[in-house]
This record gives C-alpha cells, sequence and structure tokens, in this order.
C-alpha cells in the first residue's frame, strides 16, 4: 500500500502542480542574475572588465556581510533593526581608539589592533543587548531591536560630538583599500565570513538549533534546545557582523560621519536576505541565497546607473524587485 | 432533482467516479460519496485513504481531475471554501480555523457583516450571533476575544457560524478530537438539531463508538476508492474497521487496543514520584508514581490538569508548590532540557504546535533531541545521524520516502512515529505521552499500543495520558485519574473497568480501597 498525500501533503502537491512559482522561488534570484548579466554584456559600455567587477563587489561587500548576520537572525523567526546604527558606532568608536583619542597607544599596529577589536566587540555586545530584550523578555524583535535602531546612531553622534572624523591610517584602512592578489580585501572578508556561515547553517549543530527554533520554537524548547542562547547568540553575530562592516565603510571613506555611517543598511540587508529566498517567517534559510540577493539588487542599482537611469529610479526598481521575490515566497508556500 | 425509488429523503450530494492526481500519485480513485437531506453521514478510511481530498474537492479547495458533482440535483463546481459556504456548504475543521483575538460576535459574521449607512451594525450582529449561540445551550458574552474561550467553545463558535451561512450541507472534521464527553454530548445534540431541520452532516471521525451514535449512513474509504456505502444499522464495528483496513473480519477481533497481555513480572522498583504538585488554577494537588517498566495512565476530562501535570513533570512549566523526585534523587526540572538530562521523553499532544518541525526533514525532526550527541565539537556527524534515523524508520516502520522527505508531508501517524522516534533515540529511562494516539489511523494505532507495551516489558516506564478510556484501561498497569486539577483516585489495572474510572471523572470520589499510598 502506497501512502497518498493528505491534508498538508496535499497543499505541497498543489504548489508541485503550479511548479512555474516552486521553480522560480528557488531559482529566481540565480535566473535574475544571470538575465542582469546577460542584459548588461549586451548594453552596457565595458561591462566585461575587472573594474567593474571590483567596484560592483567593493560596494557589496558590506551589504552582504550585514546580510550574513541578518539571515541568522531571520532564520530563527526574528529580525535586527539596528545594524545601521551598530555600525555608526562601531565606525565613530574605532578612529577615536587608533587616533589617540580615548588613550594614548605608542604602536600604531596596537592601537589599530585594539581599535578593531574593541569596536567590534562593543556592536557585538550591542548585538546581545538586542538578543537579551528578544529572549528574556519576549518583546517582538522587530520592537527590541528599534530600540537600537534609534538610540544607537544618537550614541554614535554623542561619541563624536557629531563631528566628521577624517584620517589616513593605512595601517588601518587596509580592510577598505588594499587589494592583496588584485582583489580588494573587503571581498575575502565578505567570502571567508560567507563561507563560514554558510557551513555553520548546514553542518553545525549551532545552525541546526537555529532553524529548529525559527521553524517551531516550543518544539524546539521541548526538544531540549537552549531556545534563548540560541537568540542571544544570532543578534551577537548580527552585531558583529554590523560591528566589522562598519569599520570597512569607514576604511573605504577615509573618514566617519555618524550621521551617514550605515544609513538604511537594515533594509538593504533585510532585501537581500528576502530576495535571496530565506523564509521572512523562520525556518528556512540560505547565506548563499542572501549573497546572491545582494548580488542582484546591486546590479539592478548598477545596470541603471550605467545605462543613465537616476538613483532615485533605481529605488523604485528596487522595492519591486522585493515585492516580486516575497509574492514568489508566498505563492510557494501556498 | 434526482430521486431515487428507494430512498425516503432526496438526494442533497451526489458525487460519483472523482479522481484526482497530485504530481501524478492518485489520491482519488474511483471515490463516490451519496448524501441525503437530514442524513448525518459518516465519512471514515486509514490516514491517507483519501477522505480529505475527497472534502477539499467538494469544497473547491481542490480541483478534480475527472468525475461529476451533483448538489441539490444540480451540477456543483466552486473553486473556493468560501464559495462553498456561500453556496450552502460549510466545513468544519480539526483545527479550529478562526481569528482567536476578535470577538464571537465578529467570528460568526465574519464575511458576511450585517451593515446599516454604510457603517457596521454592531447591535445587529451580536443579537445574531447570540441567536446562533443558543441552540448550544451554552451561554457566552459574545463580545469576548475567541481565543479567551476553550477549544469545545471554540467549536461550538465555528458550528454556529457555519449555520449561520445557511449551510445545507455542513461537514466536521474530527471534531469531537478536543471535546471532552460532556462536550460531546452537546455536540451530537446540536447534529441531531441540524438533523432535524433538513440540514445534511458529514462527519468525519476516528472514533467508532461516535459514529453509532450519532450517524445514519456510512461511506468507508481506502487508498483512494470508496469501498462501502451502507447504512449505520447494517454494519458492525467489526465489519467496518475490518472494510477500512481491507482486512479479514477475524484479523481484527479480540481487543478494543492492541496493547496485548500484560506481564506484571516486568514491573521493576520505584522511579519517579511526584507529592502533591501545584501550579495556578490548572494542577492543585496531584500526586502520583511511577515504577520500572510500568505503565501509568492518566485518566481525566479535558482540563483535568493531566497535560498541565505531565508540562511541569517535563518542566516545560514550573510548579508552585509540591515534590517530584526521580531515581530517589529530588528532581527540580527549570526547562525540558533538565528533564532530558534527567532521562525524560515527552510526546506532547499537539503534533503540530509543539512536536514537529514541519519545514525540517524526518531525520532533521527525529535528531532534534539527540543532537548534542550526534556532534563533535559542535559540528554534527552526518554519518551518525544517517545510521540512528535509518534505524528508527526501519524499527517502527515510518512510511516516507526517505530521511529526507519533509515531515509535514507525512500522515498523521507516521510523524506521531517520528516524534516517538526522537524520544526513543535517547534512550530514555521516562517517556510522557500525551494522547500518543490522538489522530491516527487505526493501523497506525494499533502499532504505536504494541509499541509502548514493547518499550515497558523493556524496562521504560511510561507515562500515559488519554482521552479514551480503553487506551488507558487496557493499555495502563495503573490508572490514575485527575479530575479539576486534583489526582481523586489510583486503580490497579486489574481492578479498573470503565464504570469505576468514569465515576472518579465524574465525581471525584475515590470509590475503591486502592486510593493513593
Amino acid at each position: 500500500m502506497t501512502e497518498l498525500p493528505r491534508s498538508y501533503a496535499d497543499r505541497d502537491a498543489v504548489a508541485r502542480s503550479f511548479d512555474l512559482f516552486g521553480f522560480l522561488s528557488r531559482y529566481g534570484t540565480v535566473i535574475a542574475l544571470v538575465l542582469l548579466v546577460a542584459f548588461n554584456l549586451a548594453f552596457t559600455r565595458n561591462f566585461a572588465t575587472m573594474q567593474t567587477l571590483n567596484v560592483n563587489l567593493t560596494q557589496v561587500c558590506t551589504i552582504v556581510i550585514v546580510a550574513v548576520g541578518m539571515t541568522l537572525v531571520i532564520a530563527t523567526g526574528g529580525i535586527d533593526l539596528s545594524v545601521g546604527s551598530l555600525m555608526a558606532i562601531s565606525g565613530a568608536l574605532a578612529p577615536m581608539i587608533f587616533m589617540g583619542k580615548i588613550l594614548p597607544i605608542g604602536s600604531i599596529y596596537l592601537s589599530v589592533a585594539a581599535a578593531m577589536i574593541v569596536s567590534v566587540s562593543v556592536a557585538g555586545l550591542l548585538g546581545l543587548f538586542n538578543g537579551w530584550l528578544v529572549a528574556r523578555f519576549r518583546i517582538q524583535p522587530i520592537v527590541a531591536t528599534l530600540v537600537l535602531f534609534i538610540a544607537g546612531r544618537g550614541i554614535a553622534q554623542v561619541m563624536t560630538n557629531g563631528n566628521l572624523q577624517t584620517f589616513r591610517v593605512p595601517e588601518f584602512q587596509w580592510i577598505g583599500l588594499a587589494r592583496p592578489l588584485d582583489i580588494p580585501a573587503q571581498v575575502i572578508i565578505m567570502a571567508v565570513i560567507v563561507a563560514a556561515a554558510a557551513w555553520a547553517l548546514k553542518k553545525t549543530l549551532f545552525g541546526r538549533c537555529i532553524l529548529a527554533v525559527g521553524g517551531n520554537e516550543r518544539a524546539s524548547e521541548l526538544a531540549g534546545i537552549a531556545v534563548s542562547k540560541i537568540k542571544l547568540a544570532v543578534y551577537g553575530i548580527s552585531g558583529l557582523c554590523a560591528g566589522l562592516a562598519g569599520l570597512i565603510v569607514i576604511a573605504i571613506n577615509s573618514s566617519s560621519d555618524a550621521n551617514l555611517v550605515g544609513l538604511g543598511m537594515e533594509l538593504d540587508a533585510i532585501a537581500a536576505v528576502a530576495v535571496g529566498g530565506t523564509l521572512l517567517s523562520g525556518g528556512k534559510a540560505t547565506i548563499v541565497g542572501s549573497l546572491l540577493g545582494a548580488l542582484t539588487i546591486q546590479l539592478v542599482r548598477f545596470t541603471l546607473l550605467a545605462n543613465g537611469v537616476p538613483d532615485a529610479a533605481a529605488l523604485v526598481v528596487k522595492a519591486g524587485i522585493i515585492a516580486l521575490a516575497v509574492w514568489l515566497q508566498q505563492q510557494h508556500r501556498g | 432533482m434526482t430521486r431515487p425509488p428507494d430512498g425516503p429523503s432526496p438526494l442533497l450530494l451526489d458525487m460519483r467516479d472523482i479522481q484526482k492526481r497530485f504530481a501524478g500519485i492518485p489520491a482519488l480513485v474511483d471515490a463516490s460519496l451519496s448524501v441525503r437531506s437530514g442524513e448525518v453521514h459518516a465519512l471514515i478510511g486509514q490516514n491517507g485513504a483519501g477522505k480529505s481530498t475527497l472534502i477539499k474537492v467538494l469544497t473547491g479547495y481542490h480541483r478534480k481531475d475527472a468525475g461529476q458533482v451533483l448538489f441539490e440535483g444540480k451540477p456543483f463546481e466552486v473553486h473556493s471554501p468560501h464559495q462553498a459556504q456561500v453556496n450552502g456548504i460549510s466545513t468544519i475543521y480539526q483545527e479550529i480555523n478562526l481569528v482567536p483575538l476578535r470577538s464571537v460576535t465578529e467570528n460568526i459574521c465574519l464575511g458576511r457583516e450585517k451593515r446599516r449607512y454604510g457603517l457596521l451594525d454592531w447591535n445587529a450582529m451580536h443579537a445574531e450571533a447570540e441567536r446562533l449561540l443558543s441552540r448550544f445551550s451554552i451561554g457566552i458574552d459574545v463580545r469576548r476575544p475567541l481565543g479567551e474561550l476553550n477549544t469545545a467553545t471554540q467549536q461550538m463558535v465555528a458550528i454556529a457560524r457555519a449555520i449561520g451561512f445557511s449551510a445545507r450541507l455542513v461537514i466536521m472534521d474530527e471534531p469531537t478530537s478536543s471535546l471532552d464527553e460532556r462536550e460531546v454530548g452537546v455536540l451530537f445534540s446540536v447534529i441531531r438539531q441540524l438533523k432535524a431541520e433538513g440540514v445534511s452532516v458529514i462527519f468525519v471521525s476516528h472514533k467508532l463508538d461516535e459514529l453509532y451514535e450519532v450517524c445514519d449512513q456510512v461511506t468507508i474509504m481506502r487508498d483512494g476508492r470508496t469501498v462501502r456505502s451502507a447504512a449505520m444499522e447494517e454494519i458492525g464495528k467489526l465489519e467496518l474497521v475490518a472494510a477500512m483496513l481491507g482486512r479479514d473480519v477475524a484479523a481484527v477481533e479480540g481487543h478494543a487496543t492492541a496493547f496485548g497481555e500484560r506481564d506484571r513480572s516486568r514491573i521493576g522498583d520505584m522511579m519517579f514520584s511526584a507529592r502533591r504538585l501545584r501550579a495556578g488554577q490548572a494542577v492543585r494537588d496531584v500526586s502520583f508514581d511511577l515504577r520500572r517498566g510500568e505503565i501509568a495512565g492518566f485518566a481525566g476530562l479535558l482540563g483535568a490538569g493531566r497535560t498541565e501535570t505531565a508540562r511541569l513533570v517535563f518542566g516545560a512549566d514550573r510548579a508552585n508548590a509540591g515534590e517530584m523526585t526521580m531515581e530517589g534523587a529530588a528532581y527540580n526540572p527549570e526547562r525540558p532540557a533538565d528533564a532530558i538530562v534527567a532521562g525524560m521523553g515527552f510526546c506532547t499532544e499537539d503534533r503540530k504546535s509543539e512536536g514537529i518541525v514541519p519545514e525540517m526533514t524526518v531525520a532533521e525532526n527525529l535528531t532534534l533531541a539527540l543532537l548534542p550527541k550526534i556532534s563533535r565539537n559542535g559540528v554534527l556527524d552526518e554519518s551518525r545521524q544517517r545510521e540512528v534515523v535509518e534505524r528508527f524508520i526501519r524499527e517502527l516502520g515510518i512510511k516516507c520516502s526517505g530521511p529526507n522527505q519533509k515531515v509535514r508531508e507525512l500522515s498523521g501517524g507516521n510523524q506521531q512515529k517520528v516524534l516517538l522516534a526522537r524520544w526513543l533515540a535517547m534512550n530514555p529511562k521516562l517517556l510522557i505521552l500525551d494522547e500518543p494516539t490522538r489522530g491516527i489511523d487505526v493501523g497506525a494505532k494499533g502499532e504505536i499500543q504494541r509499541l509502548i507495551r514493547g518499550l515497558a516489558d523493556q524496562g521504560l516506564g511510561v507515562l500515559m495520558i488519554s482521552s479514551e478510556l480503553e487506551e488507558v484501561i487496557e493499555g495502563a498497569d495503573r490508572i490514575f485519574v485527575l479530575r479539576d486539577g486534583v489526582s481523586v483516585t489510583e486503580l490497579e489495572a486489574e481492578a479498573a473497568n470503565e464504570e469505576k474510572v468514569l465515576t472518579a471523572m465524574a465525581h471525584g470520589i475515590s470509590a475503591s480501597s486502592e486510593a493513593a499510598t
């Protein structure tokens, strides 16, 4: 006797019979990316150059790094709105340390190391604070992270008195400007983070627990998974990613403006995650998808700009793509 | 109107030769269903027999591949459950699909709100809701949010809503699975009233006794086919089960459950005890104990505090007072992880919201509790996972396309086996099973009951909660009856019978001398 599809299975079977949606929601991002590249090869002048590749990768790096942390948070069924503000805090703190404003350190290497470690750690701790609000007090993630979304940028401005910090410190700026083997340093950092996170999500206990918590929190709790710790961890990691991205942004700019660093980043990251195919309700996530999602959004923007469409119009197109991606997800879910 | 020569009342619904395939796999091969006006019609079959699919074809959730549907003599073709509802066919699902945060009135009037000068006419809607609910002789404040009511009352609201759509056919998909006996009685009187008003009811249930109590006609499905349709009084219980399973009558004769003979010699020394547990309103004074190799059964009505007690034992909730010991040592779990470390497992009553992780695979669900043991330095050992998963799929006979099939695609019985395997893989000493066979077809139910007895024979202590009396009486070695959060009676299995257990459940009198030690 064969088991026949029933109830939930039926629903899935329905999705299968409209297989187009299933196919698009799984491979849509890849297809979009391929189409975009094809379009550019045909219509955009000087597209197939290393320079174009580098420009796009450099611009997309920080979004991808933040999106990795965001993917893990969303996989647990949460969301992190504070990432842009955490970037601003980390970006404001680092120059203050390596320029010796807080306490003078003799060696520039030591002070740069201290700057990087301290500022990324602070962002990580603030991420843990988000996680603490979510896990301990069961505050809805969107509200819990709104706290630092609002307060975080204010903190960064107070720290710097609202002043622009400019600097020229190659010992620090390598993370945004160096090009070992002709590859931008931040692209290497991004690749390492993406690879590590993708591996962790698939192959480790931690990754499995993240997906279980997002897929069914009560069942996970009853199966002995330390749900609170998992939540603390993902928000902490999201904070670390944001802190690192903040450093890369100021290194590229040779300056740090608390008003601008990471502005709007939370939305770019969420968009990348959504377009990449991660379920916004949690339980199903793909790090590589988020990478592809970020690349797609970036390439759309580049395509429009390179073909003379103003940036404002590009925003509208970006919104359209996000809506389409989420809609496809919904269709697939039935 | 089709008026068959032999029938007393006209055919209301006539579904013939319905066929439906999902991605090439046949779900309905040759299904038929005929319901007369004012008839209560039982639709039964094992999980996967095609009952749900047939109903979903009727209500427009799925589109049929072939066949004919006549409703009131006219071809009937709808494209959504809502359209079916407007056309006189309402469905009440097993899981209540209403809006918990909104008021009873809003739920009853959802989709057909009364308006006055373009605004919602609340007075008229409250009055309408009260009128519809008055039939059920339950007085509730229709302004209260639905979610504050208990499951049974919510179900009554769902039925009132269906009737409010002036339904001529009401489909009830396992309506009694979350009701206690008194509430089932109320539901049945409502069904009889519907019948008297000429409304037909299709009644899907796994509980055979109920069918005989309330149904006139029965249609039995197996493997996507209608195998038999008969008047209820013409077909015996045994014959019914045999037709569902496609087996000989002789093969299903004997006990009502599949636990098999009890062997007292396997019961060992005391393992767990709870004294005077208290937590909130639900658990007020519960004491019980459990020996190695023993099955302790919790009997009681819905809301007697059985599940709540189990949650205290497993650390899912915290007790306000009382003492627990496990293997001689004080035991105070703060979270489920503590209970797991102490050697316990817990299969919850609510498979869907507390058991399975639907988006995950069979393998991932099965190893959820085992994860720390199959990983080294935080990295999963995939070959060990595969080993464990394949062993349990084989040993428990879990029907799935493989370890990587999504667990939500499995039938209820197989999902339950996956959850059992989740705990068995941990090698537990004490297993708490809350309604282990609820919503599961007869075949899988028997397998699970045999499995439980087998586990006890191997020395596992089992705490089994069940709302099915025969399951507790035939399965358990000792029965604890809970009533209103108090453990009122303890019965040795040999001394227990339905009457004693029911008396204790209903009146809370410890009728016997075997009262708690």
